[in-house]
């Protein structure tokens, strides 16, 4: 029962993680149809601007995130705006072919600004054990899942209330009629890559609160493939619930199987997934009048 | 109000779709445009609102005039802000949105958010239908829900001038005459002025104030709509009337083309 209850939390933990990497995945998917492979990179540089102002300059941890936020906000932005959008109207093929691109130029940039070695994280949540139902845990995993739970809400919010979320979805919908309705369809591709690499950045940073911080960060990117295709690509409840299962899956194989199965169970779920329900757990389907 | 002068529009530099169109839209009217498939209607509508960019479309010569300033180079957005709506042709609602949500996209330009959820109700009260079904997906209403809602997303931007592109496409006749008469109750109750592309020439000549008639990239016959309706070709050609108890062979049908003396 104790190692179940380890094993879940860590499960969580890491769902929650997964769950922030594939929000973001899923937003750049929704409106603008790009297959985005630099995902992982986006948690990397996350965890290592949060190292940077917390651990190399000092700072208090609050003034780390907004920092780290304002920063991925802003490569988000500029990516989208020199990189991205001066594609738009190529093959898909192309397109996918540039953030495989970026994801490599980005893990350079940080490998050369800090090195390759595995640096200790300022852990600036507090990991002490506590005694949850019998179990012993540490809080830095309770702090992850409720700051990757707090995001989570109010992204859901920012999509059905507010007009600006409303107005990505329309562009995701119907892209001519959005434009018609006098949405502006380049802000709104703007919006989804800034809002994505912050998700990310937040991602990351926990990852690194728990792991450390190296190149190895970007290796969850990887993983946000088997969560958003059993979720749905479009889907931004399938990708929180799709991190979820993928995460306590890999924990529980850990724990009880064996080791080396964990990394490998996320794929086998997905050729399984595929096979019978190719538009994930909650993609949305082509409507079809009747 | 509108005013378009000699407008040439071509499509991937070489497909001249409107060659020299001119069209006078004044205040508060409804003004009816009129013409077969393929004459240029459509592209009329999007030239005035900036959606030509995105088909490779481009206005190459004349200009089109709102309230007495230059919109042709806008982006569809600032157009929009200015007050011109186009609900394009097919409805195009956004189907993985829940009806409200379609209606608060409409919504988007505007800066009064207070007043958004009056107009809701305004909405609302014009198509009690869309009340019924608030939070479902655009995508399951039928056809005439969505024309509705296309229509109702339009008075969500509370413009001066509303663009409908053929509201009756595949609609069933009764429907389309509800929506005719919603159309000119708008008109007349929100004072919006009503740019409208029909095939339907008879409902049309019946709610507008004034008809243009376009072939072929350009207007060809314009006037009220009684003297349209009195113009023997208009009656041959649009309104599918001939003499009554006079045979039509095919040979008739092939002076279809001979017969439009308006062409040049």
């Amino acid at each position: 029962m104790d190692q179940f209850l380890q094993l879940t939390l860590s499960g969580l933990t890491n769902g929650a993680v997964l769950a922030l990497a594939a929000l973001g995945f899923v937003l750049i998917y929704k409106a603008s149809d790009v297959i985005n492979f630099a995902q992982g990179e986006f948690l990397l540089v996350g965890a290592y601007v949060m190292f940077a102002v917390v651990g190399e300059l000092g700072w208090h941890w609050t003034v780390g995130i907004v920092v780290t936020v304002l920063v991925a906000v802003a490569l988000g932005m500029l990516l989208e705006r020199f990189v991205l959008r001066p594609m738009i109207g190529e093959p898909i093929i192309s397109l996918i072919m540039v953030t495989i691109g970026l994801s490599s130029l980005l893990k350079a940039v940080v490998s050369g600004i800090w090195g390759t070695d595995e640096r200790a994280f300022p852990s600036f949540i507090p990991s002490d054990p506590i005694n949850v139902f019998g179990a012993t845990v540490t809080t830095d995993k309770l702090w992850a899942i409720a700051i990757a739970a707090v995001f989570l809400v109010a992204f859901n919010l920012f999509f059905r209330r507010s007009s600006s979320g409303i107005a990505m979805r329309a562009v995701a919908d119907d892209q001519q009629a959005a434009l018609s309705m006098g949405i502006s369809v380049k802000k709104v591709f703007a919006m989804a890559w800034s809002i994505s690499a912050a998700t990310a950045a937040i991602g990351g940073i926990i990852i690194a609160n728990i792991l450390g911080v190296s190149g190895n960060i970007s290796g969850v990117g990887l993983q946000v493939f088997p969560v958003v295709i059993l979720g749905g690509l479009d889907s931004i409840p399938g990708a929180v619930l799709g991190g979820v299962i993928i995460g306590l899956l890999q924990a529980y194989t850990g724990g009880y199987v064996g080791h080396g199965l964990n990394s490998i169970i996320p794929f086998i779920v997905l050729v399984l997934i595929l096979m019978v329900k190719p538009y994930g757990l909650f993609g949305q389907e082509i409507i079809e009048r009747v | 109000m509108l005013s378009l002068n000699n407008v040439e529009v071509i499509y991937e530099d070489v497909i001249l779709v409107l060659k020299g169109m001119s069209l006078e839209v004044p205040d508060g009217q409804i003004v009816a445009l009129l013409g077969a498939n393929g004459a240029g209607k459509s592209t009329t509508l999007k030239a005035i609102s900036g959606l030509l960019k995105p088909e490779n479309g481009e206005v190459t010569d004349g200009d089109i005039q709102f309230q007495g300033e230059p919109i042709h180079t806008l982006p569809a957005e600032d157009v929009v802000r200015r007050g011109i709506f186009q609900v394009m042709e097919g409805r195009r609602v956004f189907e993985h949105l829940n009806v409200e949500e379609n209606l608060i996209a409409g919504a988007y330009t505007r800066t009064d958010r207070q007043n958004v959820k009056r107009d809701l109700e305004m909405v609302y009260t014009y198509f009690p239908r869309l009340k019924e079904r608030m939070k479902q997906s655009a995508g399951y209403l039928s056809g005439g829900e969505q024309q509705m809602l296309a229509i109702g997303r339009a008075l969500m931007a509370k413009p001066k001038l509303v663009m409908l592109d053929e509201p009756s496409l595949g609609l069933a006749p009764l429907l389309v005459v509800e929506i005719f008469d919603i159309i000119k109750r708008i008109n007349q109750e929100q004072g919006t002025t009503i740019l409208l592309v029909e095939q339907n020439a008879l409902l049309a000549l019946d709610i507008a104030n004034y008809a243009y008639i376009m072939e072929n990239g350009r207007i060809v016959l314009d006037g009220e709509p009684d003297t349209l309706r009195e113009n023997a070709d208009v009656r041959e050609f649009y309104l599918g009337l001939t003499e009554v108890g006079k045979r039509k062979s095919y040979r008739d049908v092939k002076h279809y083309k001979r017969r439009k003396r308006w062409l040049s």
